[in-house]
């Protein structure tokens, strides 16, 4: 349809603007709302992978069920220390730094920099999982580096099991922050910086009051996205560890898998699984309101 | 339950995102656009009435591949008879639990349903309950070689209706291997025989103590060693306490509070404890069963294992770690009762059967595909290739099925003493609860609670079983 019918706006015509989308939003509606909506649904029922066939309304049963139960609240504490270590603190700040120095550095470093941090992030999940697998576990290459230093090895899969998988996200994340903030730099005007150093304002003024306010809304974009998907880690804490030992790193997806898949409780994973969700939109929430981005 | 070192080949899928980026990187970002990986899971395959469709569990050890040597076998043995007709073997390489994880959902729709499927007779309860399987009876009814099948080994795949759900390929039992020589080191007897648990210990501390740097006893426990810690581990122990320690058949109730599973606690408790046993880390790595078959055992690395009677074929010619020494190496004593009451000895079975789906598409076919699976010539041959103990009578008296492995008329001779564990729809779920429980004590909880968090979880399983 032409502009100027657009422009003159009567309900046909707005009406027609719908049509190019409407092939997209029907595949939508058809593959993603209906398989959620029945997800929604099972969340309310008793499903069960084996065991027995009957599949009955439960109500609210798998909510108060997963708030009362303490493998439900730790996995929920321990998804909330993968997500600030590993995303908020680690990929975010990390990727900020190492974008920050690449503007300054040369262009040799800048390509070295970038290959290795991005080949980190391109890897497959299940790959890099057992890469740090091998870099954590007891005698694996931490150790190795321990002793040649001569301080203590351990098996830090066994004794700090949260931090090895969050070290891991970090390590395979930081380029997506990294990509997202060398842009927003690259957008900052240069005499922008150049009239506050003139003014006499030293680096870390500059960064403090010029920079940061001006990539605020890629700071937004990028701790929700990085969040969202940290969030949904599974793989990489699966191959490391499988939530263990006990149930030291069972995050909320791993968390929802040994229920839904090794306990055969699907009604209950799912539930668990729609409460995600509302962590997940609690945390993007909270980013809106901080940042005040226009989402 | 074969331990199998899990690599879960789950699909990760991540989302690209439009972003500016600086022409600096465009080089890099558009490589990393490039290499996006998407991977699904591949639908069914359309239904062909001529192809039978058979779902087994691969390893996930790439240097084990008889299993499929075997169906590959056969596959061209039923193609030769059945003019027309084709099998298409469905590997599917996966832990053990997410094995099972896997078929169950395949099993879910008929558009994914195999027609044929390898099933441990320790879920097949479960899944009878969940409606995914057939009854054969009118199958097994027409065919001549059932008679010729164990009543123990056709009880295993029996469900509460009464109907028989799966053809058993053979059984297992279980013992405690040791090491002559660390045993030597250590002056315990070559022919060593223990009574009763504090034997047991005693021998193991008598190691620790004379053989540095051995471990002395290795017990399967933990989350991530599934169904192996639940059965050789717990349950081996569990059923030296009493009667029925597990679940009550009379009442139909799991038992909550009792002695003997403190008991049975208490010791993996002592094990990990004393240090005994592996690192704690070492025994909850899911690969332990690997580490323990291709390392631990043949590089003489430790002195007892309570362990499955298929253990030999670790090391067999062509195996995955040959070991020509291990027959005269390795003695096997039975696991003994707690105090030695009697029987004196303990031993836990299990075994795999071959069932068809409810939702499968060429039942008829399906079973064609088991008699051919269980020719004598094909059941004594998968029967000394799995190093399994035999369920047809004629299997068992085969003179080459005898020679096949050292200790087999050890494991033969646990038969009469042994236990099936409870063929109840919930066992899968309750061995997930003895895992945590025994996790729970490796890493130096102490066994009242364990025990108390176990019955819990009974009681939940006991309102969703309704």
């Amino acid at each position: 349809m032409s502009a100027s019918a657009a422009a003159r706006g009567g309900r046909g015509a707005r009406a027609a603007r719908w049509l190019p989308i409407a092939p997209a939003t029907l595949l939508l509606l058809l593959f993603l709302a209906g398989p959620i909506g029945y997800c929604v649904s099972i969340a309310f029922t008793d499903m069960q992978l084996t065991g027995s066939s009957a599949v009955d309304f439960v109500g609210f049963a798998n909510f108060r069920r997963a708030f009362a139960d303490p493998a439900f609240r730790n996995a929920v504490w321990l998804t909330l220390v993968f997500t600030v270590l590993s995303s908020l603190v680690g990929q975010n700040t990390l990727g900020l730094a190492l974008a920050a120095l690449m503007r300054r550095a040369s262009r040799p470093v800048r390509t070295v920099t970038g290959a290795l941090v991005i080949t980190a992030w391109v890897l497959p999940e299940i790959v890099a999982a057992f890469l740090l697998y091998a870099f954590f576990r007891r005698e694996g290459t931490l150790d190795a580096i321990l002793d040649r230093l001569h301080l203590p090895a351990q098996n830090w899969l066994f004794t700090l099991p949260i931090l090895a998988v969050s070290f891991a996200n970090v390590w395979r994340g930081t380029a997506f922050s990294m990509l997202i903030y060398s842009a927003a730099l690259a957008e900052i005007p240069k005499d922008v910086e150049e009239a506050a150093e003139v003014d006499g304002a030293g680096g870390a003024r500059r960064f403090w009051y010029i920079t940061l306010p001006m990539i605020r809304r890629s700071i937004g974009t990028n701790l929700m996205l990085n969040t969202l998907q940290t969030l949904s880690v599974f793989g990489l804490v699966w191959a490391m560890t499988r939530g263990g030992p006990g149930d030291r790193s069972q995050t909320l997806p791993v968390f929802m898998y040994d229920q839904a898949f090794l306990k055969s409780l699907i009604g209950y994973g799912t539930a668990v699984a729609l409460l995600l969700l509302l962590v997940g939109s609690l945390f993007s929430v909270v980013y809106l309101r901080l940042l005040k981005v226009e989402a | 339950m074969r331990p199998t070192a899990p690599v879960a080949a789950l699909a990760s899928r991540r989302r690209p995102h439009r972003s500016a980026y600086p022409s600096r990187l465009s080089p890099i970002l558009a490589c990393v656009l490039a290499a996006w990986a998407l991977t699904g899971c591949a639908g069914g395959s359309g239904h062909d009435a001529d192809t039978v469709r058979i779902a087994y569990n691969r390893s996930t050890d790439n240097a084990i591949r008889f299993k499929d040597a075997f169906l590959e076998d056969v596959k061209k043995q039923f193609e030769r008879a059945h003019p027309g007709k084709k099998a298409e073997l469905v590997p599917i390489q996966a832990a053990d639990n997410d094995y099972a994880a896997k078929v169950q959902q395949m099993m879910r729709s008929p558009r994914t349903a195999p027609d044929l499927v390898y099933e441990d007779t320790f879920r097949i309860n479960s899944d009878i309950g969940a409606g995914y399987l057939r009854p054969l009876d009118d199958y097994l009814s027409r065919w001549d070689q059932w008679g010729r099948f164990a009543a123990t080994a056709k009880a295993a795949a029996k469900a509460e209706d009464g109907r028989t759900y799966g053809v058993p390929d053979g059984t297992d039992t279980r013992g405690l291997w040791f090491n002559k020589q660390i045993f030597a080191k250590a002056g315990l007897p070559a022919n060593w025989r223990p009574g009763n648990w504090a034997e047991v210990l005693d021998a193991a501390r008598t190691v620790k103590e004379k053989v540095p740097g051995v471990i002395p006893l290795n017990v399967y426990t933990g989350k991530a060693a599934g169904e192996a810690a639940a059965m050789q581990g717990f349950e081996m122990l569990l059923y030296g306490t009493g009667r029925d320690p597990l679940y009550d058949p009379a009442a139909k109730k799991w038992v909550a509070g009792s002695k003997g599973f403190r008991d049975a606690l208490g010791f993996v408790r002592t094990v990990f404890a004393e240090k005994l046993g592996p690192d704690p880390s070492d025994a909850l790595d899911p690969n332990v069963g690997t580490h323990l078959a291709t390392d631990w055992m043949p590089n003489g690395k430790l002195a007892i294992a309570l362990d499955g009677s298929w253990l030999g074929q670790n090391w067999i010619a062509k195996g995955p770690k040959e070991w020509p020494a291990w027959s005269t190496t390795l003695g096997q004593a039975a696991m003994p009762t707690q105090y030695g009451q009697a029987p004196g000895t303990v031993s836990m079975s299990g075994g795999w059967t071959w069932a068809i789906p409810a939702k499968a598409a060429n039942p008829d076919l399906a079973f064609d595909f088991v008699k051919t699976l269980q020719t004598k010539d094909n059941a004594a041959r998968w029967d000394v290739a799995d190093a399994q103990i035999a369920v047809r009578s004629d299997v068992a008296a085969d003179p080459a099925y005898l020679r096949s492995m050292p200790g087999i008329t050890f494991f033969t001779g646990l038969v009469p003493s042994t236990h099936y564990r409870p063929a109840v729809p919930a066992y899968p779920q309750v061995s997930t609860a003895i895992g945590e429980a025994m996790e729970s004590v490796t890493t130096g909880g102490s066994a009242a609670s364990a025990a108390k968090a176990y019955d819990d979880q009974l009681t939940s399983i006991a309102r969703s079983a309704r």
